[in-house]
């Protein structure tokens, strides 16, 4: 597939947003069940707006992707089969969500329905809902993907479950950092689930790696045109300045190009930030713990990148490749 | 704008629908034009028009984006003062200052020389205009394309069988069982050849293609038969060995239909050596074989008088007349002459093996003898025989350029026909089928001049500008035997050149070989690119200026509708319409568009206005001819006879009370009668009424066997189709060849003999049977150094070099790839889709490769004429075609190497002055790393002339909103 | 139900393009508006096709098949490009089975195209809106036509007739009755697509010569009394008395 740049934004922002939730609201939970220390609303504003911002930004690259974004609305309709009407009607309402809970514990509205020792009981309560559409947004946007059959390194549960670990590393990353940032004490907490999910993240990544090193496609030029003989070449696509079907479908780099993509991805995903969060959160160094994560973000762009080259699409039998 | 939308709604706008000719190619198909608003919504085959029955290929479905291409010439246009010939510097004038600087120069040239006056024209359809035009000039320096075309499928064929392949006659696909398709990629008879394959393979017919290259056509075969490249002579001749070896031929037919039962003289000191016997001889007038030969009657074991009622002629055999002359029947002569041409023999020049040959031979023969047809027609012979039925032989050929385009081609196409005549299959049910005017006696009436007085200034020309010399005598040569025509047609080089040479015109003009001209008219050619041999030299000469500053060739005239290469060469540029924008005629005194079952002719009307001040050439001549007061154009007061070119069409007889015109139908009065008739003033509103064709339908019992049906030539030479009703018998011996051999063995007392250095030529080519000799550039090659043959095809959905202004069909071939044999391309390094070059003795290009198993790995080849100029055809300076695509034509040359024969020798078959496109030898190797990534040569990006309109960046072609849209 | 369909015969196709530039004109000033072209004149023109004809080699010389294969929107009976669009822009129509693009609805997503394993999606690059074959809706049901050219414009055109039209749900319909009788094929059947056109192969007419057909009695050789030269040597009729 040709890597559309909106795209591969749009699903690295939202997922590192959406982790960066998590993260934060992970840290609330953790701090009603007095496992950790409570934070200052500010943190958990400051986290808000971030990961608003990071999936405004997503959405704003997502438009850029529409060929007619002025009709965006119409992809709301389709919920019931299209897994990216389902991502259309999700993420707003995350974003909706993400706002909510980032203006609750800004309006210092406190009032008590579970018993005086569990702070900002409402945010809570909106933190949960938003937990479970994060989870679901994960999903869907994952399944946009994982969906469509022929994209066979594509169609595998592995996608999402690495847009989902990839997305919360990210945004755990960031909680790190902005944790460090904000003096608070979660730094530790963060950072080790940072770990913890970049380790997943890069185990499910392997796997789906792995797996798609070894795909045996489906379709091969003699099912796609339906004659018997091992020596079929096609010598002629019926146009010769390119069409949409070369464009959208090959990523038009060179093999050596593509290969050295994946091992910046593998660098700048895993070992890098992990050495980074590992020196960051010993010493508490904001300029570390931030650079790890923009290291990670820039590897998720890179990784991005190759999830898209790296699917085959069988229409790509029907002009010249595979 | 409109705007794209769910495709259920219906456009507004006001529509409607008009009947005419397709012209994206000279097949002439019906067409259906829908126009919205003004503009050109759709074009439809016509369901109702004979020859493609509502179908219509990519090209036709393409004329939208002719009739609006930017790369249209829209003003008459002058070359600047001062600047260069090919810099296509222009200035707009009007077409009165156009007419009066051509009045001027040509009645100067009339009064003095008309010789002086050339006119050529490219793959035209209006022949009979143009040739009536140069022939009341007095110029014979006119042609059209045949000779650079395929002239040698005319003439061999003509010559022998009396019609043609080509637009002339053609294979009974409906009756065939067995099709045998030799070099044909995409022809003139496109939609009705593919209509007819389709449903002859649907029938359980069996299709075999013989051909170096397997695309188009041949895709579909049953079987597939790559050749070698100039070597079909040879396989014909096998073939002809191996059924007469069997006996698989058609014994009543050759003795019936051909003279194979002829007896030839062989008295080696007689002059009629190697001529039929014959028992009378009278003044042989005209162009009919007299029927006054000689059989062996084996009853009687004597000679007697062919045909006569009850006699059984010998076919082979040696015998002696009374006065003591050996004779042998012509066939024994052929089957002499196949005797050394084995299948082994032929496996070794045509690397097709020869079990193959064997077996394609008895397909054939067995074929012919086994599935006979009968139809239940009665008709009756020339001689007065009532046969009950019309039956037929159902093995039927095609070929094409893939024959003619070698300069072996016409004996390689005499040894087809031959074999075609053995195996009883001509203008019988599922053979080979006539179209009217065809056949034609062999050879056909019309001659040339034949001496340099034919030509005096203000006069018309003594003769056609092109004929059917049928002797030494008929040659256009001055008293030391040298050629008149500037082209050097109908001379001792090429005797039997009746399409002319266009392709040596530049040459020689430049040259001034055999003279100088003053005035080259160039209607439809692109001469300065895809029609002109050694296309990079030709291009010099045109620009090439003598010591007085002059240019050697002084004035030249392009009327073209497009920018092409040739325009930048253009002293005077004439803006042509397009075919939806012109009255036009296929005429029967040209090649008109005729079926099986009869004479059919058609027209072209109108359906939007001439755009910008385009005008159509047909008119322009009108006008001229009327300034220039040529005969034909203006009555005794030298007042002009003809409003404009419909008028012209109406009116004009081909004799005061001939009643024949340009169109055969409706003609009388009241459009009563047809084929002859007075002109009928409203002739055209009934061609437009009937989707302006007219289609006459022979009775069945005049449908076949037209070379000796009685009724059919009655009726030909009652409607003024031939000048005879004699039988036209195929001719297995070729007297007319042997009488040029006679003349070259200095056995014509009295006659015209060749210059000393022709000699042997002729004696060599006009051999009266045919044989197969290499072709002449390749016997001139280093063959180890140039091991490869290279040759061309069409693309079917391109016409020449007019395509490429098309925005659709460019998209399908924006350049062309070299295609060749991936162990060939190993075998010297070149990789697939690189960068190579190809060389030959006369140059080289550079072009891009690709790998195909589809051909016969000693051939490479491309797509014809996609290649652009830069700049060329009001295309972006970068774009596919100039800097991607290549033309072949650089590495092929139109003279031959010097030999014994001379220096200047046109690099064509030596008896028809066909160009030998295909006999070229190359050489391949991978481009260097140096070498820039584009095709060699390169030119000088060419600039967008007045008139024609700007490039869009983009199209949203809707009509009826086109033109006003904004890009 | 109906279900419209194209079956391409490659036994007959030549790969002329008719239909590629017959589509292209009636579609380009057809109910749904232009269809765009990018570049006309310049470097890598491209545009907006609903139908390509293709080519292949299969095989190796001299025993090497030239395929001209045609390619449009396949009309899915199981569709895959509808349900994944987000807007419901892509709809495969109850009464006929065509699958078709409401361009008024389309937002550009190019998911579709995604989901379609033919490449049979294109992209109009102006409009910004998915296109595809509409299998002529705007002709074949058009009744201002007449009857005999209610056909989609390639069919129309197609000069070898390789192209028919029909529904293939009926059993005695023409298309039908060719994929029964002619080993139609549907393409990538590995997906379940179910796709409505179908393909029918390549079929080969061979003879077969029995050697008694060289041997006749009619043989016209005979009539030429070849006779052979006698011979010099002694044979038996020197000695028998
Ligand atoms: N679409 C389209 N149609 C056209 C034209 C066009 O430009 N485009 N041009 C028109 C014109 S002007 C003409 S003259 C006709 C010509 O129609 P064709 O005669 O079909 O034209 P060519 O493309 O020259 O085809 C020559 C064929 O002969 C093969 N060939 C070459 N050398 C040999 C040989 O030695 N032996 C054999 N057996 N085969 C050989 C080539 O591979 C090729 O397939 O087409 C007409 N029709
Ligand atoms: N290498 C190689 N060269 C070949 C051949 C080959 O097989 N191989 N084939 C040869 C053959 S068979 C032929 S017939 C020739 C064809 O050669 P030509 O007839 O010279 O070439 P065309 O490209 O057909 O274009 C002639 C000109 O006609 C113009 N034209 C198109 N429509 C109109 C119109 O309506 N009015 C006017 N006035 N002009 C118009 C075009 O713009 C173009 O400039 O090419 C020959 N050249
Ligand atoms: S074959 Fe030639 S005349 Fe017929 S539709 Fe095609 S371009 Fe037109
Ligand atoms: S129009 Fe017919 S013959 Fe031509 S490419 Fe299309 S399907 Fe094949
Ligand atoms: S061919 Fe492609 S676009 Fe057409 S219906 Fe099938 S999946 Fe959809
Ligand atoms: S591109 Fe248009 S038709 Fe395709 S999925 Fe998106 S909205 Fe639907
Ligand atoms: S059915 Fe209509 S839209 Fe579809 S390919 Fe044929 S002409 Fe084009
Ligand atoms: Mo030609």
């Amino acid at each position: 597939m040709h890597p559309a740049f909106s795209v591969i934004f749009l699903t690295t922002l939202i997922g590192a947003g959406q982790g960066l939730f998590l993260a934060l609201f992970s840290g609330q939970l953790y701090s009603a069940v007095n496992l950790l220390p409570a934070q200052e609303s500010s943190f958990y504003i400051t986290g808000s707006v971030i990961a608003l911002g990071l999936m405004i930004g997503g959405l704003a690259a997502s438009f850029w992707h529409l060929g007619r974004p002025e009709r965006a609305w119409r992809a709301a309709s389709q919920w019931r089969t299209s897994w990216l009407s389902r991502e259309v009607i999700i993420l707003p309402a995350v974003m909706g969500l993400v706002f909510i809970y980032g203006l609750l514990h800004f309006s210092g509205w406190h009032p008590n329905w579970f018993g005086n020792a569990i702070p900002n009981q409402p945010a809570l309560i909106v933190g949960v809902i938003t937990t479970l559409a994060v989870f679901i947004l994960y999903i869907a946007t994952g399944m946009i993907y994982a969906s469509i059959k022929f994209l066979q390194e594509w169609a595998s549960v592995l996608t999402v479950i690495n847009y989902t670990l990839l997305g919360a590393a990210s945004g755990f990353t960031l909680a790190t950092a902005l944790a460090a940032w904000q003096g608070s004490g979660l730094i530790g907490f963060y950072g080790t689930w940072a770990v913890i999910l970049t380790l997943a993240g890069l185990l499910s990544r392997a796997a789906s790696l792995y797996r798609n090193a070894r795909i045996k496609y489906k379709s091969t030029v003699q099912s796609a045109i339906g004659m018997r003989h091992n020596a079929v070449v096609q010598k002629s696509m019926g146009m010769m300045g390119g069409s949409y079907n070369t464009r959208e479908y090959f990523h038009g780099a060179s093999a050596a190009w593509f290969k050295s993509i994946k091992y910046i991805f593998l660098v700048l995903v895993f070992p890098v930030p992990l050495l980074l969060l590992w020196a960051g959160f010993s010493t508490a160094s904001v300029p570390l713990l931030a650079t790890a994560f923009v290291v990670q973000y820039i590897g998720l762009l890179f990784e991005r990148w190759f999830f898209f080259a790296q699917a085959n699409h069988p229409q790509n039998l029907y002009y010249q490749t595979i | 704008m409109a705007v794209i939308h769910d495709p259920i709604q219906k456009p507004a706008g006001r529509t409607e629908t008009k009947n005419t000719t397709c012209y994206m190619c000279a097949c002439r198909c019906g067409i259906r034009v829908t126009v919205r608003d003004g503009e050109v919504r759709y074009i439809q085959g016509n369901p109702d028009h004979p020859l493609n029955k509502g179908i219509i290929c990519a090209k036709g479905s393409s004329g939208i984006m002719k009739q609006y291409s930017p790369a249209r010439l829209t003003k008459p246009l002058m070359r600047k003062p001062g600047s260069n010939r090919g810099d296509a510097e222009f200035e707009e004038v009007s077409w009165d200052h156009a007419f009066d600087v051509l009045e001027e120069r040509l009645s100067h040239l009339r009064a003095t020389d008309p010789k002086k006056f050339a006119l050529f024209t490219g793959r035209d359809q209006m022949q009979a205009l143009t040739g009536l035009f140069a022939k009341q000039f007095g110029t014979p320096n006119y042609a059209a394309h045949g000779g650079f075309c395929s002239v040698n499928m005319a003439a061999g064929m003509i010559y022998t069988i009396g019609g043609s392949f080509w637009e002339f006659g053609g294979p009974d696909l409906e009756r065939a069982k067995l099709f045998v398709m030799i070099g044909t990629a995409e022809d003139h008879h496109s939609n009705p050849l593919k209509m007819e394959l389709s449903k002859f393979k649907r029938n359980g017919g069996r299709f075999i293609s013989i051909n170096p290259v397997r695309t188009g056509y041949s895709a579909i075969a049953d079987e597939w038969v790559p050749i070698k490249p100039g070597t079909d002579g040879a396989l014909m001749l096998a073939l002809t060995h191996e059924i007469i070896k069997q006996g698989l031929f058609d014994r009543d037919f050759l003795v019936n239909y051909t003279n194979s039962a002829e007896l030839v003289n062989l008295d080696e000191n007689s002059s009629e050596y190697g001529m039929f016997v014959r028992f009378e001889v009278p003044e042989e007038e005209g162009c009919f074989d007299p029927q006054n030969k000689l059989w062996w009657d084996r009853d009687l074991n004597k000679p007697i008088s062919t045909h006569t009622p009850g006699a059984d002629p010998y076919l082979l055999g040696e015998f002696k007349l009374p006065d003591g002359t050996p004779v042998k029947p012509a066939f024994q002569m052929l089957t002499e002459r196949v005797q050394q041409y084995t299948p082994e023999w032929a496996e070794n020049i045509t690397g097709i093996p020869a079990e193959t040959i064997r077996r394609l031979a008895y397909e054939m023969g067995i074929t012919a003898r086994d599935e006979k047809i009968e139809l239940p027609i009665a008709w009756t012979d020339v001689w007065d025989n009532e046969h009950e039925s019309v039956t037929g032989n159902p093995v039927a050929f095609h070929a094409m350029r893939g024959l003619a385009a070698h300069s072996n081609g016409f004996q390689s196409i005499r040894a087809m026909s031959i074999l075609m005549s053995i195996l009883g299959t001509i203008d019988r049910p599922g053979g080979f089928r006539h179209k009217a005017p065809f056949p034609r006696p062999i050879p056909p009436c019309p001659k040339n001049p034949t001496s340099p007085d034919d030509v005096q200034p203000n006069t018309p020309l003594n003769g056609m500008p092109l004929g059917w010399p049928a002797d030494p005598d008929d040659l256009f040569v001055d008293d030391q035997g040298q050629p008149v025509r500037i082209d050097k047609a109908f001379s001792w080089e090429h005797p039997l050149s009746v399409h002319g040479l266009m392709h040596n015109v530049i040459t020689n003009a430049h040259r001034g070989d055999p003279y100088r001209i003053d005035t080259l008219l160039l209607f439809m050619a692109n001469m300065a690119w895809n029609s002109t041999m050694n296309t990079d030299e030709v291009r010099k000469m045109l620009n090439d200026k003598d010591e007085d500053g002059e240019y050697k060739i002084p004035f030249l005239v392009v009327a073209d509708a497009f920018q092409s290469e040739t325009v930048a060469y253009a002293d005077l540029v004439l803006p042509d319409t397009t075919y939806l924008e012109r009255h036009d005629v296929m005429s029967m005194l040209d090649r008109p568009i005729s079926e099986y079952d009869g004479p059919v002719d058609s027209v072209r009307i109108p359906v939007v206005p001439p755009t910008g001040q385009c005008k159509p050439f047909q008119e322009v001549l009108i006008e001229l001819g009327s300034r220039l007061k040529l005969p034909a154009f203006v009555d005794n007061e030298g007042t002009r006879k003809f409003r404009d070119y419909p008028d012209f069409v109406t009116n004009f007889e081909t004799a005061p009370g001939s009643g024949i015109g340009f169109l055969a139908g409706w003609r009388g009065k009241g459009g009563e009668k047809a084929m002859r008739g007075e002109p009928n003033p409203d002739q055209w509103k009934m061609y437009e009424k009937n989707n302006c064709v007219f289609h006459y339908e022979l009775p069945k019992s005049y449908q076949y066997m037209r070379n000796w049906n009685q009724g059919y030539l009655q009726w030909a030479q009652g409607n003024g189709l031939t000048r005879y009703a004699e039988p036209i018998n195929c001719h297995i011996y070729s007297e007319v060849l042997q009488k040029f051999r006679l003349a070259a063995q200095d056995k014509n007392p009295g006659g015209r003999v060749p210059p000393q250095h022709l000699r042997k030529r002729i004696e060599t080519f006009f051999d009266p049977l045919p044989f197969y000799y290499e072709p002449l550039e390749s016997q001139l090659s280093d063959k180890h150094k140039y091991p490869l043959n290279a040759i061309t095809q069409r693309p079917m959905a391109m016409y020449h070099s007019w395509d490429s202004q098309n925005a659709w069909l460019r998209q399908i071939h924006a350049y062309n790839y070299l295609y060749l044999h991936p162990q060939t391309a190993k075998a010297a390094g070149i990789e697939d889709e690189s960068w190579m070059w190809i060389e030959s003795m006369h140059g080289k290009v550079r072009c891009l490769s690709r790998y195909s198993e589809a051909v016969e790995p000693g051939t490479i080849w491309t797509w014809n004429a996609i290649g652009k100029a830069s700049g060329a055809w009001n295309l972006d300076k970068d774009a596919n075609e100039s800097q991607q695509g290549f033309l072949l034509n650089h590495v092929i040359s139109e003279e031959l190497p010097a030999s014994a024969e001379g220096d200047h020798l046109s690099n064509s078959d030596p008896v028809t002055g066909q160009a030998g496109w295909y006999d070229v030898r190359v050489r391949i190797y991978p481009a260097s790393e140096g070498d820039e990534p584009v095709t060699f040569p390169q030119y000088e990006e060419m600039q967008a002339v007045p008139g024609t309109s700007p490039r869009r960046k983009w199209l949203q072609y809707f009509a009826g909103l086109f033109n006003n849209q904004k890009n | 139900m109906t279900q419209l369909a194209l079956v391409i015969d490659l036994n007959v196709c030549v790969g002329c393009h008719a239909c590629v530039t017959s589509c292209k004109q009636w579609n380009t000033s057809g109910a749904a508006g232009p269809l765009f072209d990018d570049n006309p004149y310049g470097k890598d023109p491209t545009g907006t096709f609903f139908n390509r004809v293709q080519t292949y080699e299969v095989g190796n010389y001299p025993n090497t098949e030239t395929i001209h294969f045609p390619k449009s929107c396949l009309h899915c009976e199981d569709a895959p490009c509808v349900p994944v669009c987000p807007t419901g822009a892509s709809y495969k129509r109850e009464n006929d089975g065509i699958v078709l693009v409401d361009y008024d609805k389309c937002i550009g997503c190019k998911y579709c195209s995604w989901a379609c394993p033919y490449g049979a999606r294109e992209l109009d690059e102006k409009e910004q809106v998915m296109t595809k074959c509409t299998l002529c809706v705007d002709r074949i049901y058009d009744e201002s036509l007449p009857e005999a050219e209610r056909k989609p414009a390639c069919v129309m055109a197609c000069p070898t007739n390789a192209r028919l039209f029909g529904d293939v749900h009926d059993p005695d319909s023409e298309v039908s009755v060719a994929i029964r009788e002619q080993g139609g094929y549907q393409l990538m059947p590995e997906w379940g697509t179910k796709p409505a056109n179908h393909y029918l192969p390549r079929r080969k007419t061979k003879m077969h010569i029995h050697e008694d057909e060289l041997v006749r009695v009619d043989n016209p050789l005979k009539k030429e009394d070849i006779r052979h030269k006698t011979t010099k040597d002694v044979t038996l009729d020197d000695w028998l008395l």
